[in-house]
């Protein structure tokens, strides 16, 4: 019989009407409940006594336009810092984790050393490294210091290389030895089975985290306007200053939130597949 | 001699798996072999292909001592196939990049012509409408027919296989087994480890029984499996028979 011929049984017809159905209340059921959520939200904050001085002092749609030219500028500087530094970490992070897999004498040294490293940059303070590069480099006096918005860039690599490290590093374990001997046997070198067989399964298993982490680093560039660079953030902090309102930082905010949004939708698409595949492969 | 194992020794903290095993393989020459599991089957398998080291005696292939520390291991296992018992095919890959990694990656040869051959075997083997296919989505008789392939592809000089057809459902194994018997047909070098004494019976031109970590009997099939000669052995027989595996 050949699929075009196929039609539902009454049986079938019955559940697909009942689904159908089952749709259709659960989609209004929901609406309904937004709308009785919203509205209690609503006259909640509104009817709060201090709504009136705050919706000045937070949302004043006249500081908040002439700010946000200036802060999308301040924002510009994230956004490029945002990249460069996600890419950075994401490369110092899988060449440490790389590092500490090699096995033999002659790398314990490469070994101890990268462990240390995600060992202490772990536990340190994003805040304090930024200072301390940002303010304790240039206090060297060194001929070529690099400028204070890359040196806070590269507090936020290192501190950021070190998580990634531990990510890709149990993604990497997480791939069965029975993979690296199935590549050993093939007679691929220990650098082609990790880069053509153990990196690729290692990297698709973490992707999820590893965005996630992203994600979190895009909020912490924002840090970096502690060590004296115009960003967003500084520049909202100016703008509060001069107006003595707080609209500006609201506008920072909500234009971070949106930098966010796309890497976060990827992050919960590239999550679904990831489970949707790990459930096929069972 | 392809392969000559003398002595070998292999532990693992203080259990002895290997204990002054002594093996040849002729050229093409089909060898299986037997015993108990945790025997060392596998491990010897491993031993040869430099996956573990030994702890003493002398691995040679063609005649050149494979176990000294000075050769290169992946230029050995470079000619030398081994097919795992759970196929351990890449999963990120599809079928065919699984096939053509080693002869691209190590063995340096161009794409196309890495790819026209590794058609040709899926042609053979009946898989060709699978080339594009990840290997969660075969079944594991062609998983194990891809395994294989991969293998073959680097025209080993000798070729391992480990239990390939005990993951297998009983109509799957015909299709792995029929594989393996066209290879002896052309003229292939193997050494197969097997729980299945009707397959060693069909294909090995000799049966070696390994027993304490080393080769108790060896011999024709219908020898040491019809008549052997150690108690032993016997009683390792009696057992597949009871098991109903005979
Ligand atoms: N990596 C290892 N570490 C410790 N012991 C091991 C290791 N690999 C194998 N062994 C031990 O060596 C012995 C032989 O194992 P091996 O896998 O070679 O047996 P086998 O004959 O292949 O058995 P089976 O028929 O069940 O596959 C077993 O007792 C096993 O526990
Ligand atoms: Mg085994």
């Amino acid at each position: 019989m050949s699929p075009s011929q196929y039609e539902p049984s009454a049986i079938q017809q019955g559940r697909i009407t009942f689904r159908r159905r089952k749709a259709v209340r659960s989609v209004l059921l929901a609406a309904l409940s937004t709308a009785i959520v919203g509205t209690l939200l609503g006259v909640l904050v509104t009817g709060a006594p201090g709504w009136d001085r705050v919706r000045q002092s937070f949302f004043d749609p006249r500081i908040a336009r002439e700010w946000l030219p200036e802060i999308l500028e301040g924002l510009w500087l994230n956004l490029r810092m945002l990249v460069f530094c996600a890419l950075a970490a994401l490369a110092l992070g899988l060449l440490i984790a790389v590092l500490r897999t090699l096995r033999g004498p002659v790398f314990f040294p490469v070994r101890a050393l990268a462990t240390l490293y995600t060992y202490s940059f772990r536990g340190l303070p994003l805040i304090i490294v930024i200072y301390l590069m940002a303010f304790g480099i240039p206090g060297l006096r060194l001929e070529g210091t690099p400028s204070v918005t890359v040196l806070g860039g590269a507090a936020i690599v290192i501190t950021y290389g070190a998580y990634l490290a531990e990510v890709f590093r149990a993604g990497i374990e997480s791939v069965h030895p029975s993979q690296i001997a199935a590549a050993r046997s093939l007679g691929l070198s220990y650098r082609q089975s990790m880069r053509f067989v153990v990196l690729p399964q290692a990297v698709r298993r973490v992707a999820p985290p590893l965005l996630n982490d992203t994600v979190a680093l895009q909020k912490d560039v924002g840090l970096i306007s502690l060590a004296g660079p115009i960003d967003a953030i500084r520049m909202a902090q100016i703008g509060v200053a001069q107006t003595a309102n707080f609209t500006p930082y609201v506008v920072a905010g909500v234009l971070f939130v949106l930098l966010a949004l796309p890497l976060i939708a990827v992050t919960d698409w590239v999550t679904l597949r990831a489970a949707r595949r790990q459930n096929a492969g069972t | 001699m392809v392969l000559s194992c003398t002595d070998v020794r292999k532990t693992f903290g203080s259990h002895v798996v290997l204990d002054g095993l002594t093996l040849d393989v002729g050229e093409h020459e089909v060898v299986a072999l037997i015993g108990a599991s945790g025997s060392g089957k596998s491990t010897l398998l491993r031993c040869v292909n430099l996956l573990a080291e030994i702890d003493d005696g002398v691995i040679r292939l063609d005649g050149e001592d494979i176990t000294d520390p000075r050769v290169d291991p992946d230029s050995v296992r470079q000619k030398i196939g081994l097919v795992f018992q759970s196929y351990n095919l890449f999963p990120h890959m599809t079928v065919l990049d699984n096939i053509t990694l080693a002869p691209v990656r190590v063995h340096k040869r161009p794409a196309a012509e890495a790819r026209d051959q590794a058609m040709e075997w899926l042609n053979r083997v009946g898989l060709a409408d699978k080339a594009g296919s990840y290997p969660d989505n075969l079944s594991g008789g062609q998983q194990q027919r891809v395994a294989i392939v991969r293998a073959l592809v680097n025209s080993p000089r000798l070729l391992l296989l480990d239990e390939v057809t005990s993951a297998l459902d009983p109509e799957l194994v015909g299709e792995v087994l029929t594989m393996i018997r066209e290879l002896k047909g052309e003229g292939m070098t193997m050494v197969l480890a097997t729980h299945e004494m009707g397959f060693a019976r069909q294909v090995a031109d000799r049966v070696a029984f390994l027993d304490k970590g080393r080769v108790l009997e060896q011999g024709p099939p219908s020898q040491v499996l019809g008549d052997p000669v150690e108690p032993r052995t016997r009683q390792f027989l009696a057992r597949i028979i009871e098991a109903g595996r005979l």
